[in-house]
């Protein structure tokens, strides 16, 4: 039982985290919500004042929008589907009985490590380059063209970054997951005659439920917020062909200097934000509790 | 384990295993080779794989061409200095919530990992303007403000589930014994607690170094970590195929190296102690 002296010191030791990550969440939010609202242009300082729901029409009413979202979505899924479904059969792979495991789990994870622009430049320059990229090379050993991957299929080839650098994070986390089913579940499911199908099916997939919630909902949050293999590759590009939501409120308001719009599109993101993360706690609340 | 499986089966599996880890590792590879060879020979029409002229002059050559150095310490200053202001705050906060735990204590960590799902783009135009206004935009200091603030709550979440593991018996038997409070943290507590620490340290440094928003928006020439650094990579200028994988394999290889040290506690830190 805590007594009043401990209550007071164990408040007095959570404050700083408290109001610091307190005015960190509220203030610059405010401040989107209340720009979002002027009209506030750091190109056109003569315009000013309330602008009621102007920066949002223009916003939202812009094609770009539209397709930024659309953009988001296929990001956000192309990734997460590639991610998770490879995650699970990578780790059920590192799983078997295997020489240099210990060795392999360090390979594998390896990309995770590698920081975005890196990621991305050394996909760009090394290995999607139509001239000098390795899958260029490889290509042409076949006798095909080479494919001209960030003007042909930009948004696919960053996805395809992406996914490199979040593949061995859901590996990772599956992996752990697996590993601590314990070996007489295994055992006993063998001894029961379940094949590998059904011991996958019924033992093994189940128990690894709660893993796959979490690197979803995590990843979902990273996902969103996809910036800098953007930035580096394609600037969004061509177009608004791999714009996403993040990209293009940095756009309008860092690039274009439209302070108005840009907070507009902020607010917009927060909110999609907020519906993917509630959309997923419930639909994975129950594996949460668990 | 000792399961029994068939030689065969086995040779297969590792060989598939292999195979699929070596292309997941091949661009980190194709740094490591490319960083060594002359830019003649990165753009070759036909590609080798070792460097045939060995040569370290990219290294040189990206030193004088940016200097990388600057970009470095900028990069180690705010990961290391934002993970320590982030442990100052963050471990009186934990402790007190793994140790006199309310009932509130729960809808606390839970708000604070919420502060983490809210897309930086939301607030990335009011902190580009108050930077502005307060001379920080392409400071360290400033970036580590801001470091600090997104990783705060990773920071205590993983320090709760360190500290919550701390077994609370223990504290009381050394009460008995007539222990000061002061020596028990001292004595009992604190070896208890430091590698819960140092796990935290490590991630949130590999995390700070690594972050590529923020670096990118805040900060240009002065300030610049090498996130921003090598992204100015972006629009190359005549021959850089070979200097771009010597500035890349330096700005990776320290993160790597503690990333092979620090997987298992990885997994615990970015699924917030969910799974481990």
């Amino acid at each position: 039982m805590a007594t009043a002296q401990t209550r007071t010191l164990s408040r007095v030791m959570m404050a700083p985290a408290v109001i610091v990550l307190l005015i960190w969440m509220i203030v610059p939010l405010v401040m989107t919500l209340w720009f979002s609202f002027q009209n506030y242009s750091l190109i056109n300082p003569m315009m000013t004042g309330f602008a009621g729901w102007a920066n949002y029409v223009y916003v939202i009413g812009d094609p770009s929008f539209t397709q930024a979202l659309v953009n988001t979505l296929i990001l956000v899924g192309g990734v997460l589907a590639i991610t998770v479904v490879g995650g699970v059969l990578l780790a059920m792979l590192l799983d078997q009985p295997i020489w240099g495991q210990g060795l392999l789990r360090i390979i594998v994870i390896s990309p995770f490590f590698v920081m975005p622009p890196v990621a991305a430049l050394i996909w760009k320059n090394g290995f999607m380059h139509p001239g000098y990229g390795m899958l260029g090379h490889l290509w042409k050993f076949f006798g095909l063209q080479p494919v001209d991957w960030f003007n042909q299929y930009p948004l696919f080839s960053v996805i395809v970054i992406v996914a490199w650098q979040w593949l061995p994070f859901a590996t990772l986390i599956l992996l752990t997951a697996i590993q601590s089913l314990s070996e007489e579940q295994r055992e006993a499911a063998e001894m029961d005659g379940a094949n590998a199908l059904n011991r996958f099916r019924y033992i093994i997939l189940p128990h690894m439920a709660r893993a796959i919630t979490i690197v979803i909902l995590i990843q979902t949050i990273f996902l969103l917020g996809i910036f800098a293999e953007i930035r580096v590759t394609t600037g969004g590009g061509p177009g608004y062909a791999s714009t996403n939501i993040t990209f293009l409120v940095f756009r309008t308001g860092i690039l274009s200097n439209d302070i108005g719009a840009g907070s507009a599109g902020g607010v917009v993101a927060v909110i999609i934000a907020n519906i993917v993360a509630i959309f997923l706690m419930r639909a994975v609340g129950k594996n949460l509790d668990a | 384990m000792a399961r029994n499986v068939p030689a065969s089966t086995r040779i297969g599996f590792t060989a598939l295993a292999w195979i699929i880890a070596l292309i997941l590792f091949s661009p980190i590879l194709w740094v490591l080779l490319t960083a060594f060879k002359t830019e003649a020979e990165a753009i070759a029409n036909t590609p080798t794989f070792f460097p045939q002229n060995f040569t370290l002059e990219n290294f040189g050559a990206v030193q004088a061409r940016s200097d990388y150095i600057k970009h470095a310490t900028n990069s180690i200053i705010v990961s290391v200095g934002s993970t320590l202001i982030g442990l100052v705050i963050g471990i009186p906060a934990a402790w007190a919530m793994a140790f006199a735990p309310t009932k509130r204590t729960k809808d606390v960590l839970m708000w604070m990992l919420s502060t983490k799902m809210m897309p930086a783009v939301g607030v990335l135009i009011p902190i580009y303007l108050i930077f502005r206004d307060l001379r920080l935009l392409d400071t360290v200091h400033g970036l580590t403000i801001i470091m600090t603030l997104i990783n705060l709550p990773i920071i205590i979440w993983m320090l709760y589930t360190y500290f919550k593991e701390i077994p609370v018996d223990i504290l009381e038997a050394s009460r008995m014994d007539g222990a000061e409070l002061w020596n028990e943290i001292v004595h009992v507590l604190v070896p208890m607690a430091v590698p819960g620490i140092a796990s935290t340290l490590l991630l949130n440094v590999i995390l700070a170094w690594n972050e590529a928003f923020w670096t990118i928006t805040l900060t240009s020439g002065r300030a610049g970590t090498l996130t921003a650094f090598i992204s100015s990579f972006s629009s190359p200028q005549g021959l850089f195929l070979a200097k771009l994988s010597a500035a890349s394999l330096l700005a990776i290889a320290p993160i790597l190296l503690m990333g092979w040290f620090s997987q298992k506690q990885l997994v615990r830190g970015l699924t917030f102690g969910a799974v481990k």
